[in-house]
């Protein structure tokens, strides 16, 4: 039964690459290869987003330096969808349908992740969506090259517990009003409650978007650690809220030293509108940091500068997921020998890069990367300095062990498994 | 003794530090002044010295850990400056020979050698490696420079000393700082340092020793304070008392009870500040609107981004200091600023008003409309010239930090500022209204626009200039809003709707009404804050005020008359 299938997939396979490749003679020899970029370009999130529209512009720029894909060009569509959720599931739709881009690169908020998701899911498209995230989600038409919560949240707490991150005893968890800091929050208390942290000493705090006032929860942090334990911040406060949050840190004069701050969504991007001279020793934790020491960052940043024409421009860690996936796809496509996306995606598997931090980073069967751990200290000039950083890649879970419903969660889109939510495989039967 | 040393000179020289260390102590030789005479002695000393300066450089977090601590033990005074360096991340070890050396700033880095102290020339980032500290490292930094200046000629090194050794209670400090008490002669000097060795000898085993601690915090009413002593008031869980002396039980319950007055005085004091502050921030952004719509009755959709044109032409005014003016009148910036923003966002209003509004008056639907999409253009506007990423807008010295008004009662600069300067706006503004001829003709035209243009009154001249004061004045606003907040095109959205609820509230056409109402809010707010959270607190603000409005549709400060009815 299996070789049946088999063979039926390498038949359709092989017709598909002959299509292609009858397509690509018949229309013309250089008819492009499209993909879509889906970030917004206006509204409260265009800040960060931006950078990784260029981020994949300088990609698609560099690959056809090199000749394309398949002796083809490569073509960039970008739209526009606004900060704007339900835009954002419209756009897909123009993208994979009207323009028929072979992959999608995009989204930021797990907001609009999930705006999205029905339109991939039902088009069979495929989305590469770059940013660290609460987990809690695989599917079979997404790949994840942000950090899952293991990859992230768990070793800077675990950091922050230890000799060297100062054995904090006593934790606030502050975060934006949305999906992902609730669902990372709960994740957190879960890991510290199973590490014997009391209930006692985990204090909670959601604000909303754009929140400015930070006066009262600051003056409430310093309460709360003023009881004689060791304190830190977790912080998962999003978009350009930090930037008060900081100077309100800084102006009421609490010192890293005292209480550490160490936050999800604050990389070289958000600091270049702070003062940093007060916040040194803050911390954060990515996968990748500007000042990673390694030649082929120094490669890295040195093409993201000439593409920008303007070396003051900083790099961060969801560009060089993009990067990661970027990459990647190009490979897939390149040994699939097609851009259709079954035999991508089948390409992926187990697909590998040299990542700009130093790693050969390998997307796993869950659509999740391997990637190394870091973490780093605010320095006086915006950049981080790294303190601590995983000997080897960490392979991302898309279900956290810490939640007991995600627990017995497997994603893993190969035979016998082909699930991203299942308790047990779904081809039991087939696998005997 | 010595001859014996001698004999070990090369042991020493192998790592018997432990012994030299305890030879050291015993006798007393504290400075290496003391030590000369004893060659032998001084050159293991420099050893030990060299060895630990070596050890800041060890790769491993724990070897650093080590070598501060034996630096803070040799209490060799040149260990300071080296300390200092590293805890700035300023200590670097040179590629070409792996020495330990202190770097200046700068892009070219003047380097001295940490040990000696020599001048090496200059180098750049890439010939040297720079020794990583973390937040662990750099509180033994502190700790240990503490000690090594507990003894410092200078007074001001001393009571940093005193103030940064609390956080270190091993019993070497304890008898550093005791022995620097005894010799102390600085009055508040002395005072820091009794209270650091109180805070340290909470833990004392001598019961009256305990007692004459908690009697020395007792001047100090704050929690940190209460964290120190509130071990000596707990029970244990059996319901046995922690603390087997009842007369410190008793004076460590006493001193807690009123630390825990005094903390809800503070807290109190402080909710009415923040809810003062907030409340100014309120006002800032709202007075614009008291006149545009208020006054003159235009739904200005646009006022947030007369805030936001004020917060970049604070930018701009900014960065122009930056290039052409000397750094040390930088702090001036902000002064040139509020004149500069006052005209570019009225000189925008006046526009707007001789452009669109003025054919739109008594249309308040199209009015909307119409100021809503020029707030649209203005964003993108301001988004080609300047870009989407956010402009940093950098502080002024005076108006960074905070000082204590008492314990745990911090009142940040910047937020000071605030509220004096939106107070002072408000009072311009009235005088304005009520002194000028501007404010006459301004008050008779929305009274009676007939009559006044029948005195001879310019009706839409008054009209144009009343809405670009009312636009300028928020342009003032964005000044002071950019020293807290980001400062993005869409800085204006996050305020329009706070504007309009506040000109609501504190009823429309009433500038006492404005300040009545953005302090009511802006207190209640901050008092709801700590038990509702800072989401459940916007949405029962708004609740409240949908209420309010339900019972006085003309807000807290209702225009009565005739113009009311106009």
């Amino acid at each position: 039964m299996g070789t049946f299938k088999g063979g039926i997939k390498a038949v359709a396979l092989g017709c598909a690459v002959a299509v292609s490749a009858l397509m690509a003679g018949v229309a013309q020899a250089a008819e492009p290869i499209k993909i879509g970029v889906l970030h917004s370009l206006s509204g409260t999130m265009a800040i960060s987003e931006t950078t990784l529209k260029d981020t994949i512009m300088m990609m698609v720029d560099d690959l056809n330096k090199k000749g394309g894909l398949l002796g083809r060009p490569v073509e960039a569509v970008v739209v526009d969808p606004a900060s704007n959720w339900p835009l954002f599931a419209e756009k897909a739709r123009e993208l994979i349908e009207k323009d028929k881009v072979s992959a999608v690169f995009g989204c930021w908020t797990s907001v609009s992740r999930k705006s999205v998701l029905p339109v991939f899911e039902e088009t069979n498209g495929l989305l590469f969506y770059p940013v660290q995230y609460e987990g809690e989600e695989s599917s079979r038409n997404v790949f994840y090259t942000g950090a899952a919560p293991n990859q992230q949240a768990i070793p800077a707490v675990e950091y922050l517990m230890g000799a060297e991150g100062g054995d904090v005893k006593r934790w606030v968890l502050a975060g934006t009003d949305y999906v992902y800091p609730r669902t990372t929050n709960k994740i957190l208390e879960a890991f510290l409650m199973s590490k014997g942290v009391a209930k006692d000493d985990i204090m909670i705090n959601y604000t909303p978007f754009g929140h400015s006032d930070w006066q009262t929860i600051v003056a409430d942090i310093k309460k709360f650690a003023s009881a004689g334990k060791k304190t830190a911040v977790v912080s998962t406060i999003n978009g350009d809220a930090n930037v008060p949050f900081y100077k309100e840190l800084a102006n009421q004069g609490i010192k890293a030293t005292d209480i550490p701050v160490v936050a999800f969504s604050v990389g070289e991007e958000e600091l270049a509108g702070i003062d940093t001279s007060n916040l040194v020793g803050h911390l954060a934790a990515w996968n990748y940091f500007m000042s990673v020491d390694t030649p082929e960052n120094t490669a890295f940043i040195k093409q993201w500068h000439a593409f920008t024409k303007n070396d003051k421009r900083v790099t961060n860690d969801p560009m060089e997921a993009h990067y990661i996936g970027f990459k990647m796809w190009t490979q897939a496509v390149l040994q699939a020998g097609t851009t259709e996306v079954n035999a991508v995606r089948q390409a992926m598997y187990g697909q590998k890069v040299r990542s700009p931090s130093g790693y050969d980073v390998v997307m796993n069967t869950n659509h999740h990367l391997s990637k190394p751990v870091m973490i780093g200290e605010i320095q006086s000039d915006g950049q981080f300095s790294i303190v601590s950083q995983t000997e080897d890649a960490i392979k991302g879970a898309a279900w956290s062990p810490y939640i007991p419903e995600s627990a017995k969660l497997t994603a893993d889109w190969t035979f016998p498994w082909v699930c991203g939510n299942c308790t047990e495989p779904k081809y039991t039967a087939y696998a005997k | 003794m010595i001859k014996s040393h001698l004999a070990r000179v090369t042991w020493v020289l192998r790592g018997l530090h432990a012994f030299v260390l305890a030879f050291f102590l015993m006798t007393g030789l504290l400075t290496v002044g003391v030590a000369i005479g004893a060659f032998a002695a001084s050159s293991a000393w420099a050893d030990e010295y060299s060895d630990a300066l070596a050890g800041l450089a060890a790769p491993a977090f724990n070897d650093k850990v080590a070598a501060i601590d034996a630096l803070a033990r040799l209490g060799d005074e040149r260990a300071t400056p080296v300390l200092e360096a590293m805890s700035d991340n300023r200590l670097y070890t040179r590629k070409e020979d792996g020495r330990l050396v202190i770097g200046g700033t700068g892009r070219d880095i003047a380097l001295t050698d940490a040990a000696t102290g020599e001048a090496l020339g200059t180098a750049t980032s890439r010939d040297l490696t720079r020794i990583n500290v973390n937040n662990a490292l750099r509180t033994a930094l502190g700790g240990a420079i503490g000690r090594l200046q507990i003894n410092n000629a200078d007074p001001a090194k001393r009571l940093a000393a005193a103030e940064t050794m609390a956080r270190d209670r091993t019993p070497e400090a304890m008898a550093l700082l005791r022995d620097a008490l005894a010799r102390e002669k600085v009055e508040d000097v002395r005072a820091a340092m009794a209270l650091t060795y109180a805070k340290m000898s909470l833990t004392s085993t001598d019961p009256a020793e305990r007692l004459a601690a908690v009697k020395e915090v007792s001047g100090r009413l704050s929690s940190e304070v209460r964290a120190l002593v509130a071990p000596l008031a707990a029970t244990n869980p059996d319901g046995s008392f922690a603390e087997p002396d009842p007369q410190v039980r008793a004076a460590a319950t006493g001193l807690i009870a009123r630390i825990d007055q005094r903390l809800m005085m503070t807290e109190l004091a402080l909710n009415l500040f923040q809810g003062v502050s907030l409340g100014s921030v309120l006002l800032l952004a709202a007075i614009g609107l008291a006149i545009t719509f208020g006054v003159m009755g235009v739904i200005n959709m646009a006022h947030g981004e007369m805030i936001m044109l004020g917060a970049y032409t604070t930018v701009v005014v900014q960065q122009l200091f930056r290039e052409w003016i000397p750094a040390e009148f930088f702090g001036l910036y902000l002064v040139i600023s509020i004149p500069a923003a006052f005209l570019v966002a009225g000189a925008v209003g006046v526009l707007m008003e001789r452009g669109i509004i003025r054919f739109l008056y008594g249309r308040p639907l199209e009015t909307l409309l119409a100021t809503w999409g020029i707030s649209l253009m203005l964003q993108q506007l301001v988004r080609a010239i300047f870009g989407a990423p956010n402009k940093e807008v950098s502080n002024p010295g005076w108006m960074t930090g905070a000082f204590e008004a008492m314990p745990g009662m911090v009142l940040t600069y910047n937020r000071i500022a605030i509220i004096i300067f939106a107070l002072a706006v408000l009072a311009g503004l009235a005088a304005l209204l009520r002194y000028t001829p501007f404010g006459l003709q301004m008050r008779a035209v929305t009274q009676n626009r007939n009559m006044a243009s029948a005195m001879g009154i310019r009706t839409g001249w008054v009209d144009a200039l009343t809405f670009g004061l009312g636009s300028g004045i928020a342009g003032v606003a964005g000044v002071a809003l950019s020293q807290i907040g980001n400062v993005s095109p869409n800085l204006g959205q996050g305020y329009i709707v706070d504007s309009f609820m506040v000109v609501v509230f504190g009823g429309v056409g009433s500038l006492w009404g404005v300040l009545a109402g953005a302090m009511t809010l802006g207190i209640f707010n901050k008092f709801l804050e700590p038990y509702a959270g800072a989401m459940l607190g916007k949405i029962l603000i708004l609740v409240f005020i949908i209420l309010f409005i339900q019972k006085r549709p003309r807000g807290l400060f209702a225009l009565k008359g005739r113009a009311a009815e106009a």
